[in-house]
């Protein structure tokens, strides 16, 4: 009956009661979406990081370099050479090593030349159809099939570049023979093909850069070497002139992992980044971003406390002859602060309730927009119970805080004064 | 029933009130009437247990509440007394059929919800049960104060001034309804006023002076 008194009168000023909640549920939406955010955001770059210890690829900024390669964010610094990088993955330290050869994209979804390596490295499952054999053949991401509804022999035209308005490779198709289970990692977003996809593609668009007379003999040529000597011509000499964007390494040796990034640039025209020293860089930059939204968010909690005080505190004038009413009903002084407390407990929870909804559906959107910008989803729907429970936790102190002086002045309430002086 | 004995009371060292014996059985009404500054609401804060007297008995139904402690207090004039106020007070965001069995709820943990329905009927609010109190008439409100006062079968009704805002028909409506209803009841009715209309209607009295 207490709480009914509590829960009736919480809608009895509607415009207290919304002011409050309007804050309570700024704060909380806020902070939600920052744990959601930082938390996500910190286990996709993690996962993608797995097994990753260093990644070879152009000189330049090593943070682009794990960007491009191991995230597919931003755009490569170059290219390399096959034959100088296959140096470094033959050697006896590394354990696994995943060439990548960048060039094309469909819709804004990055085709990777890559070899099995790729698949296993991740860990990553064939959901249906198999994984490429020959060339133009791809696997998509279950996130690109399901957004963009590719189908298992479906075939689609690459666009040059990086963005979707690139020049279109129009000569070859590529041919999806297989989809892959969701694995929450950037693999959901990219469509793998083998390197000698990649090569081709962009060889034959440059020779169409040349005379006509000479791409008609190109033509000619690629026909004989579809009968059987373009096979044997790679046996030869495979990789030579070739190049690729860059090479993900596994070593078995953890004096390679400290010592090869300083070897290589030396050494050769490739630089070998660290991804988990770059990501924590990154992420310590992001931190002050969060942290400076954290303390904001806090900010208005604490406004909202002000706010729910001054509702509460203002009200005792008016109420106090409703307490002083429900004392000589027989109702004990505890009752009275139990009352006044609850009414700032329903507050905060209304608050934190709508607070989490409306975080949801923030991120949800901000999703939309990452998922469009940079490939990148979020998942508005996971609850965080530890992070999310102390902000429960908080939002509740907030509000007993908020109304624990006037619970004690309604308490502390004389009652036959209040009622003499009616 | 309720009854005191050499009850005395002071706010401070020169105010200080020394109260006639009072002896109410059950079922009779008592009119307490007197001037202004005569200790009136006192002398009712005092029955109903909200002031501790500085000497005396104050005995409802064989219980001295000066005994009880501040809890039990507070449970005994839930269940033992019922209070009927000069203003017309609620909580006014439940409605006036809620604001009836509040009162049963907190005294005895049940809500009496028909037996709350039938007072407000015998009122003549039937109509008024489901409205918030303030969309209610003076009178109507005051009418729900003695349902309220009622809920519980109270051994004494203690009524502040319960005409004073009422004009001469209401008043005594009010006063002949609290007079009957207490017989009913079988409560001991004490009614502190210094309404000039009541005093015709009520053969025990006491002036305080």
């Amino acid at each position: 009956m207490i709480s009914k008194i509590a829960w009736k009168n919480t809608w009895f000023k509607p415009l207290n009661t919304f002011l409050s909640i309007i804050l309570l549920t700024a704060s909380v939406s806020i902070i939600s979406i920052l744990i959601l955010l930082q938390k996500q955001f910190e286990e996709k770059f993690s996962s993608s990081m797995d097994n990753i210890d260093l990644v070879l690829g152009a000189k330049g900024s090593p943070l682009q370099l794990i960007l491009s390669s191991v995230y597919q964010i931003d755009a490569p610094p170059g290219n390399i050479s096959y034959t100088e990088a296959e140096a470094w993955m033959n050697k006896p330290m590394v354990e696994s090593a995943v060439p990548l050869a960048y060039g094309d994209n469909y819709l804004g979804y990055k085709i990777v030349g890559t070899t099995d390596n790729y698949t296993k490295h991740f860990g990553l499952k064939i959901q249906q159809g198999t994984l490429f054999a020959k060339d133009f053949e791809v696997v998509v991401g279950s996130n690109i099939a399901a957004n963009i509804g590719l189908k298992i022999g479906d075939t689609f035209f690459g666009t040059h570049g990086d963005v979707e308005e690139g020049e279109v490779h129009d000569h070859h198709a590529y041919k999806v023979v297989g989809i892959l289970a969701p694995s929450g990692k950037v693999a959901d977003q990219l469509i793998l093909t083998n390197i000698a996809s990649v090569w081709h593609m962009h060889d034959h668009g440059h020779e169409h850069e040349g005379s006509s007379e000479e791409a008609h003999n190109h033509s000619e040529e690629a026909h004989v070497h579809a009968e059987g000597e373009e096979h044997h011509h790679e046996e030869v000499n495979p990789h030579e002139g070739k190049e690729i964007t860059a090479v993900l390494l596994k070593l078995r040796n953890n004096m390679a992992k400290m010592t090869w990034p300083r070897i290589i640039p030396q050494n050769t025209e490739m630089q070998a980044a660290s991804p988990a020293l770059e990501v924590n860089r990154l992420f310590a930059l992001f931190g002050v971003g969060i942290s400076a939204l954290t303390y904001l968010a806090y900010g208005i909690m604490f406004i909202s406390g002000v706010s729910i005080f001054v509702a509460l505190y203002n009200t005792l004038k008016e109420r106090r002859y409703e307490f002083a009413l429900l004392r000589i009903t027989g109702a004990t002084k505890f009752q009275l602060l139990w009352l006044v407390l609850l009414e700032s407990i329903f507050l905060c929870t209304i608050g934190f309730i709508l607070g989490i909804v409306f975080g949801r559906i923030g991120l949800y959107f901000l999703s939309v927009s990452s998922q469009e910008e940079f490939k990148m989803a979020f998942d508005p729907f996971e609850f965080l119970w530890k992070e999310e429970g102390m902000l429960f936790f908080a939002t509740l102190s907030v509000g007993i805080i908020a109304a624990i002086i006037p619970a004690i002045k309604a308490y502390s309430l004389n009652i036959s004064k209040t009622l003499a002086n009616a | 029933m309720i009854k005191t004995q050499n009850v005395t009371f002071s706010y401070s060292a020169t105010q200080k009130f020394h109260f006639p014996d009072i002896d109410c059985p059950n079922g009779q009404t008592l009119l307490i009437t007197g001037n202004s500054g005569t200790g009136k609401t006192t002398l009712l804060h005092l029955l109903g247990g909200l002031l501790q007297p500085t000497a005396g008995n104050i005995t409802i139904n064989n219980q001295d509440i000066l005994q009880l402690n501040a809890a039990k207090l507070d449970a005994f004039r839930g269940q033992s007394i019922g209070m009927i106020l000069q203003k017309s007070f609620f909580i006014e965001a439940l409605s006036v059929l809620d604001n009836v069995v509040l009162a049963s709820w907190i005294a005895k943990k049940a809500k009496a919800k028909a037996k709350a329905l039938s007072i407000l009927n015998n009122l003549g609010l039937k109509d008024h049960v489901h409205k918030l109190p303030s969309q209610l008439s003076i009178g109507q409100q005051q009418r729900v104060n003695i349902a309220r006062a009622l809920i519980n079968n109270p051994s004494v009704i203690l009524a502040d001034e319960p005409t004073s805002s009422l004009d001469d028909e209401n008043a005594l409506i009010v006063a002949r309804l609290l007079s009957d209803l207490a017989k009913e009841y079988q409560s001991s009715l004490i009614i502190v006023t210094h309404d000039q209309r009541l005093k015709s209607l009520f053969n025990h009295q006491i002036t305080l002076s």
